[in-house]
Formats: C-alpha cells, structure tokens, sequence
C-alpha cells in the first residue's frame, strides 16, 4: 500500500507538499492527488471539526469568473446565467452567495454550484461561481456553448481554495483578516491582509459555520500553514469532509445528485425562488424546465430522503430498499451512507418511492445479503449551526 | 503467532486458534466504529468471509485463515468496536476457530516474513 499518489495522470494543488509534510493519506479525487485524511484519522478529525476548527483544501472545484462583455451591465450576465439554473440571480443582493444547479433537458442536475454577485480583484462588478472539481470542464465547456456569446467566463486554474469549518473558524481567520467577523452566512467579501488579498465567502459544507477562502495558489501555503499554526485547527482530509456533509444532510454530487435527478426529486426545492417557480416573475427558461414544472405541480415519483439504520451497522451505497423484509418489492436504493461520528451511530440518505418519503416509514435495505431494518429519518442527523 | 497476506494474525492454544488484524490493518483502516460478527459461526473454508470490520468510509472483510469451525466470537466488540484499534493483538481478537487440520498453520507466514510484506 503506497502512502502517497503523485503521477504524472493526477493533478496536484498548491497544498501538495504541506499535505505531504502532514503525513496526509493521498489519494485520486475529481482528477487531483488529495489527502482522505491526516494522521488524526478520518473519526477524530470529523469530531474536531464540530468541536474547534478544521482546514480543507478544496482547490480542485472550479472557481469561475462570470463578468459583463465590455460596456455590458451586471444584469445581463445574471439573466444569462438564468438561462442555466433555476434559482434567482437578478434578486441577489450584492455581497451574498447562493446555492444553485446547473440543470439538463430532461430535468436532471448537470452540477450543484455556489454564485455569489460581488466584485472582481479589480473591482469590476461580477458573479463568481464555484463548481465540483470533477464537473468543472464539463461545466465550462457548457457555459461557454450557451451563455459565453453573452458573458465573459474565466476560470481562475491558479487559484486555491481553502475551507475553514467549526465554531473555532471565526476566531482562527479573524486574526489575519479581522473583517470577516462582520459577515455572515452565505455573506461573501474581498480582505487584505499580510498573507495576500483575499476573497473569502461564510459558507462551506460542513453543516458548521464557516468560510471558504479563495486565494492566490503561491500564497496558499502560507495561508494554510499559518492558519494550521492556530491550536484551534487541524487539517482535515476529504474522508471527514464527507461524513460532516452527510450528517449535516447536505448533497455529494456524483452519489446523491446527477444527471438522472431532478431538483425536485432531490428535496432541493427550498433552493428554486419564487421568482424562477411557476407563477414567478421570469418561470422557467432553463434547461428542464416543462419537466421540473410538472414535478413541482404534481410531486415527484421519487423522493431523496434521511436513512437511519435500526442497528449499529452503516449502511452503504448502492444498497437497494425494499418495503418488506422478504425483500421483494424494491422501493428506492441508498446514495450515500456510512458511520456519523458526531450522530453518534449510521447514518445514510437515499432515494425512494414518494409513497415511502414519510419521516417513520420503516424499510429495509439489502446488504451482504441480509435484510438490514431502518427507518426514513428527518434531515439533517445534526443540527446546522449557521451564522444567521 | 502466525499471519496472513490478509493482515490476519492466528495464535493457536490446542486445537483452538484465535483470529485477529494486525496493528498495521488497524492503522490502515483507522478507527473502527462496528464489527459485524454476524457471519462468524459454524463451518468455514479458508478464505470466506468470517466477519465484516467498519470504518467511518469503507467496510472491509475478513476472512477465515485456514478450514475449520468457527466457536466463538468476540462479543465485546458489539459495545466496543474500537478495542480492536486499542489493542489489535490482544483484546481485540475476532473469532476462534476449531481448525480442521491444525497441521494447516504451517502453510502461513511468520512475522519476520509479515513484517516484510508490510514494511
């Protein structure tokens, strides 16, 4: 078994040799050569996490520049993006950031991304979109086919991104740029201090209040290491990234979200605003959207929903549900499942049969050949704790 | 004490051999959070599956050493999955079977030639 993964076919972000120097367990994700965790290992590390304040390279997302063509206003490029996603970019307010999807014909998810309406380092006015790492080609090539006559798109491949998640992340990043105690969640900004300019937005993907900070990839290593330097924060590896996630209830796209899932179907409803809704000022006009339409009037068929397992064992994916013990009538399949360290005992999300979706139904999921019992279960398993 | 490529230890007392992972599978799979003893009972060939040990990521089986019948299993890993972290080589034992030719134990590796696979 080999410690560390580092050819020519993976690639590497600035942090590699910090994650090396940490003793992180490298591993392929989303084309990159990332740590899935440190020495803390992958069940400490999720519970430092929630108790202090835990740092995470995700510089393999993409991290986008959508800006107006010259003598262009704002406005247009956030109607253009409209073109794309079923969420309300015009009525974001500027400073803000947003979770949104880029959707397809048949009413599925492309990719679930971050938009925030804000300034470039230059002070242009802009949106800046962040995208999963293993979409992010994809997802360039489709916003330059559809909406680059229109708007002009770059990708900052040089950049890092660096997340600080957990109630010690505040005080942690505070010391270097003091600004960000003002903003708060889903709050983003541009901060100067000795370790660079940089543009830092309250969010993340932990269910924990924090921040995402997007710096200049020769300044990254020093930003990480003088933030590690902080008693209050460990790195983290990705292992622990996604148990904080599932916990927190919040969607792994490739696992519960793709191509063949509609926003609706996925309980992402509550991120579509009234204005992109049926009976909204600008309904419609993305991708998919006579299909979300008949899936937001009628229900969808499926459901994603909170597995809770009756015993100690996790339940993984792709386990398949069923209705009854006997196994014979499949009702839905488990996309994401493992052990919540801070739940405290398994805990997994799935999709099932609208029929099935009601918080309490007791179902039972196959694995290694036996009929494990559970139950569907509220999300999330944990209880976010956003700065409001 | 005799191992596997599996990263198995086996000790055996009489007829009866104790089944456990190395530290280094320990270390590999990092803390457990259950033991799936489920499996562990009756007859076994080598190389099925005797019981399923879970991390926070990744469920991984292990397996029979050699034939025989699997007699006991270590029940204070259903409250305790992570006395096999604290303590792989002692507490922290699997399963103990009856072998069905103890004899069989010769054809595993000692741990100098363990140590070698791992180093």
């Amino acid at each position: 078994m080999s410690d560390s993964v580092a050819n020519d076919d993976l690639k590497l972000t600035p942090l590699f040799d910090l994650h090396q120097e940490l003793g992180g367990k490298m591993v392929p994700f989303a084309g990159y050569s990332l740590p899935v965790q440190y020495a803390l290992g992958v069940l400490k590390e999720h519970l430092w996490v929630r108790d202090s304040a835990g740092l995470f390279d995700v510089s393999h997302m993409g991290q986008v520049w959508l800006r107006p063509k010259s003598g262009d206003s704002l406005e247009h490029v956030c109607l253009a993006l409209e073109s794309l996603v079923p969420q309300d970019i015009v009525g974001l307010k500027p400073g803000r950031q947003r979770y949104a999807f880029f959707t397809n014909d048949a009413g599925g998810l492309r990719d679930d991304l971050m938009v925030a309406k804000t300034q470039d380092s230059s002070g242009q006015e802009a949106l800046f979109v962040v995208v999963n790492g293993a979409c992010k080609s994809d997802d360039l090539a489709h916003m330059q086919a559809e909406i680059g006559g229109a708007v002009d798109i770059e990708m900052m491949d040089s950049r890092a991104l660096l997340a600080l998640q957990g109630p010690a992340a505040e005080a942690a990043l505070a010391k270097h740029y003091p600004g960000v105690s003002d903003l708060s969640f889903m709050q983003v900004g541009w901060f100067d201090g000795a370790l660079g300019t940089v543009f830092i937005s309250r969010s993340g993907y932990s269910g924990e209040d924090g921040f995402e900070i997007s710096v200049a990839g020769d300044q990254a290593d020093a930003l990480a290491r003088a933030l590690l330097a902080d008693r209050s924060v460990e790195a983290i590896g990705l292992g622990a990234r996604d148990s904080l996630r599932l916990e927190a209830g919040l969607c792994l796209y490739g696992n519960d979200l793709d191509t063949t899932t509609s926003p609706v179907e996925a309980d992402l409803v509550w991120a579509m605003q009234k204005a992109r809704k049926p009976g909204g000022a600008r309904e419609g006009g993305y991708p998919g959207w006579s299909i979300i339409k008949a899936q937001l009037e009628g229900g969808p068929n499926v459901k994603r929903v909170g597995l809770k397992p009756s015993s100690r064992a996790p339940l993984r994916p792709p386990a398949e549900l069923f209705a009854d013990e006997a196994m014979t009538q499949p009702i839905g399949r488990v996309t994401s499942g493992g052990f919540g360290p801070s739940a405290e005992g398994p805990v997994a999300m799935g999709y099932v049969d609208a029929a099935f979706a009601e918080p309490g139904k007791d179902l039972f999921a196959k694995q290694r050949n036996k009929a494990m019992a559970l139950s569907v279960a509220t999300l999330p398993f944990v209880v976010q704790r956003y700065k409001r | 004490m005799k191992f596997t490529e599996d990263h198995e230890w086996v000790r055996l007392e009489g007829d009866i051999a104790t089944v456990g992972i190395t530290e280094h599978a320990t270390v590999q799979l990092g803390d457990l959070v259950f033991v799936d003893l489920g499996d562990a009972d009756g007859d076994v060939s080598k190389g099925d599956t005797a019981v399923v040990v879970e991390s926070v990521k990744a469920a991984s089986d292990v397996y029979a050493p050699l034939d025989g019948e699997i007699i006991e299993a270590n029940e204070a890993l259903n409250d305790n999955p992570g006395l096999v972290n604290e303590d792989p080589l002692g507490e922290g034992w699997l399963f103990k079977m009856k072998l069905a030719n103890a004899g069989d134990l010769d054809a595993l590796i000692d741990e100098a030639a363990y140590k070698a696979l791992t180093d």
